[in-house]
């Protein structure tokens, strides 16, 4: 009674046609890069040793290791982390909690928009503009991370905007029934509990900011320097412009080397990514709400 | 006491709340104030060949060594100009070569119409330094283009079936993986394409240089697409589940209802998701600078070599001084930059927008 008829047999031969069609797609999407992380990991990996890491370049950066671009770039990320944290977070707060739907607040949410839009070389213009010229920070870490902290601002607002949000309304409502104050209801019982979720937001933002190269050419990151950074108005080494210096800008540098500091910068990124991933879909499932 | 802090308290939490409409209004001042200079900039300078149109006058050569220190030294007025060689030579001495300095002492850098119209990008010349972005655009244009026909097919289709085919846990893992994806470093993706995929061109295509529009342009529309992908999924997401539950009970297949209901219903996303893509790939720098091969080239194929604008800032602004027309042009160009990617980011919210109130 129910035999498919001709249409439904061809109906259905399609249908399998296109999810194939589209299985494929999605492959071709993700497979090249899955073999270029394989020949990251197969052609760095081996160059990676405790010596690579913890010792300076020598010979005009053709051997030696990446000490010095590491610790810069820690350097880096703490300070545009030290300013962009507390900026975004607060940020965040005033549109989850305060915010009206009015214009000022359409006008704030396409300005953020915009910020993470805005190309990255232009960043490397305006903190040369202002930051090194107009504030006189000098190519300077200070210069460098708040380039970068500007640049990332958006990631932390927006995470954190969305775990204030998930915080249920009830209780918000609970806390000023007990006759709290707005900020004691937000410090007390919104903050606590979207904490995880705006570390998520912090260690996404860590990622960001570690692999940028473009904002801190002009800023504050040295070709090479031979010791470490002592504060923030010194200038400093980055592992990606290290990357981008020692295969384009050195000659006789070996094969093995840029892939030995492009899997180190890859690493780093996708351990952070991962760590953020994880602890996000740990949260979901323990959310009790 | 309380009330005090609450109040405080909003204070702050709002001027974090504006910061990001300070800081877009910052950009473009900042950036302005440092680039504005040369679109206006009108200049009497001495230079190279107006000293040597002095020399061949017959001046004396200690006047020109007198001279010499103001060599590119820019004033806004001819007068101040020649007060200045006055002072400098004594205004007796000076007088003979007036006229030959007032002729040939005027310089305009910026020139509208060869900015937008020039191929020729040669800021560095010692005799008549030219700023024409038109090779600059093309290979943006190219590159950004090429991409786009590489991404917004594959970062579409895998949209699509992450969000209608897949489910469960595959759905989850092909999402967590277009995310890493996204978090690959643009200058790791450079340096893909100067060390794997150039020798691979090379060899595949039988060309003498892999690094042209071909190289970057697969660079960047892998870089591209995972925000596409991402954006496009939350559009056929939103596209409510009765519109499916409707076409399908009245016959239509799997396919029909995704090509002839969701997609149409969630066009604005995918447009959003489209542009932001081109966003994303014509502000892209790293990446561009260095799988472009940085040559200055009107491309007429996809093995051409070329030069984004985005790279050639990143290339030159390290060799030039503060404030030199130089400088300033690439400041200009920044400013363009700016502009544009404002222009597309406003388009894309406007789109998006326009789905969220249906």
């Amino acid at each position: 009674m129910f035999e498919a008829t001709e249409i439904n047999i061809r109906n259905r031969r399609i249908e399998s046609l296109v999810r194939i069609l589209f299985i494929l797609m999605t492959g071709l999407l993700i497979l090249p890069v899955i073999m270029i992380l394989a020949i990251l990991t197969y052609k760095g990996g081996s160059m990676v040793s405790m010596n690579f890491l913890f010792t300076k370049p020598t010979d005009g950066m053709t051997s030696g290791g990446i000490f010095p671009a590491l610790i810069g770039t820690v350097w880096l990320v703490g300070v545009a982390l030290l300013f962009s944290v507390p900026l975004g977070v607060s940020a965040a707060v005033y549109l989850s909690e305060y915010a009206k739907d009015n214009w000022l607040t359409r006008i704030i949410n396409l300005a953020i928009i915009n910020l993470a839009g805005v190309p990255s070389i232009v960043y490397a213009l305006f903190g040369l503009g202002a930051f090194v010229l107009f504030f006189k920070f000098g190519t300077s870490i200070l210069a460098a991370s708040l380039t970068l902290g500007i640049m990332t601002l958006p990631v932390v607002i927006v995470s954190t905007k969305e775990s204030l949000q998930a915080v249920p309304q009830s209780f918000r409502e609970a806390c000023w029934n007990m006759g709290a104050t707005k900020w004691q209801t937000i410090w007390k019982v919104v903050l606590p509990n979207s904490l995880s979720g705006i570390l998520t937001g912090i260690i996404l933002e860590v990622s960001r900011t570690a692999g940028e190269t473009a904002p801190i050419m002009f800023t504050g990151a040295a070709f090479f320097l031979p010791h470490l950074p002592e504060s923030v108005f010194d200038q400093t080494m980055a592992m990606s412009l290290h990357l981008f210096v020692i295969s384009t800008q050195v000659p006789g540098v070996p094969e093995d080397l840029p892939y030995g500091v492009a899997f180190v910068l890859i690493a780093m990124v996708l351990i952070m990514n991962s760590l953020s991933i994880a602890f996000r879909v740990y949260l979901r499932g323990k959310k009790k709400w | 006491m309380a009330w005090f802090v609450d109040k405080f308290v909003q204070v702050v939490v709002f001027i974090a709340g504006i910061s990001a409409i300070i800081f877009i209004i910052g950009i473009f001042v900042f950036i302005t104030k440092e680039g504005i200079g040369f679109v206006l900039k009108s200049n009497y300078t001495l230079n190279e060949p107006l000293f040597n149109l002095l020399e061949d006058k017959g001046m004396p050569d200690d006047l020109l060594d007198a001279l010499s220190p103001m060599d590119g030294k820019p004033f806004h007025t001819s007068k101040e100009l020649i007060k200045a060689v006055e002072t400098t030579i004594g205004a007796e001495q000076a007088r003979p070569y007036e006229q030959l300095i007032l002729k040939n002492s005027h310089h305009q850098p910026f020139v509208l119409k060869t900015f937008f119209t020039s191929p020729k990008w040669t800021p560095t010349s010692e005799i008549k330094p030219v700023y024409g972005t038109l090779a600059l655009m093309a290979g943006t244009a190219s590159v950004t283009g090429f991409a786009m026909l590489v991404a917004i097919p594959f970062s579409l289709g895998a949209a699509i079936y992450i969000g209608e085919f897949a489910t469960g846990r595959k759905r989850e893992f092909l999402k967590i993986l277009i995310e890493l994806l996204a978090a690959i470093p643009s200058v790791v993706w450079g340096f893909i394409g100067l060390s794997i995929l150039n020798p691979l061109i090379i060899k595949i295509f039988h060309v003498p240089i892999g690094l042209n529009i071909l190289n970057a342009g697969l660079i960047l529309g892998l870089m591209s697409a995972p925000i596409m992908t991402t954006i496009a999924e939350d559009a056929l997401k939103a596209v409510p589940d009765r519109y499916r539950e409707a076409a399908e009970a009245m016959g239509a297949s799997r396919w029909q209802v995704i090509f002839k209901v969701v997609m149409p219903a969630g066009k604005n996303g995918l447009v959003a998701a489209v542009l932001l893509g081109v966003g994303r790939g014509f502000g892209e720098t790293m990446a561009v600078l260095m799988a472009t091969g940085h040559s200055i080239n009107m491309p007429t194929s996809i093995f051409d070599s070329v030069r984004a604008m985005t790279a050639t800032i990143a290339a030159e602004l390290g060799e030039t001084a503060v404030g030199s027309d130089h400088y300033q042009a690439l400041f200009t160009l920044g400013i363009f930059l700016f502009l544009i990617t404002f222009l597309i980011n406003l388009t894309a919210d406007l789109v998006l927008r326009g789905v969220r109130k249906e």
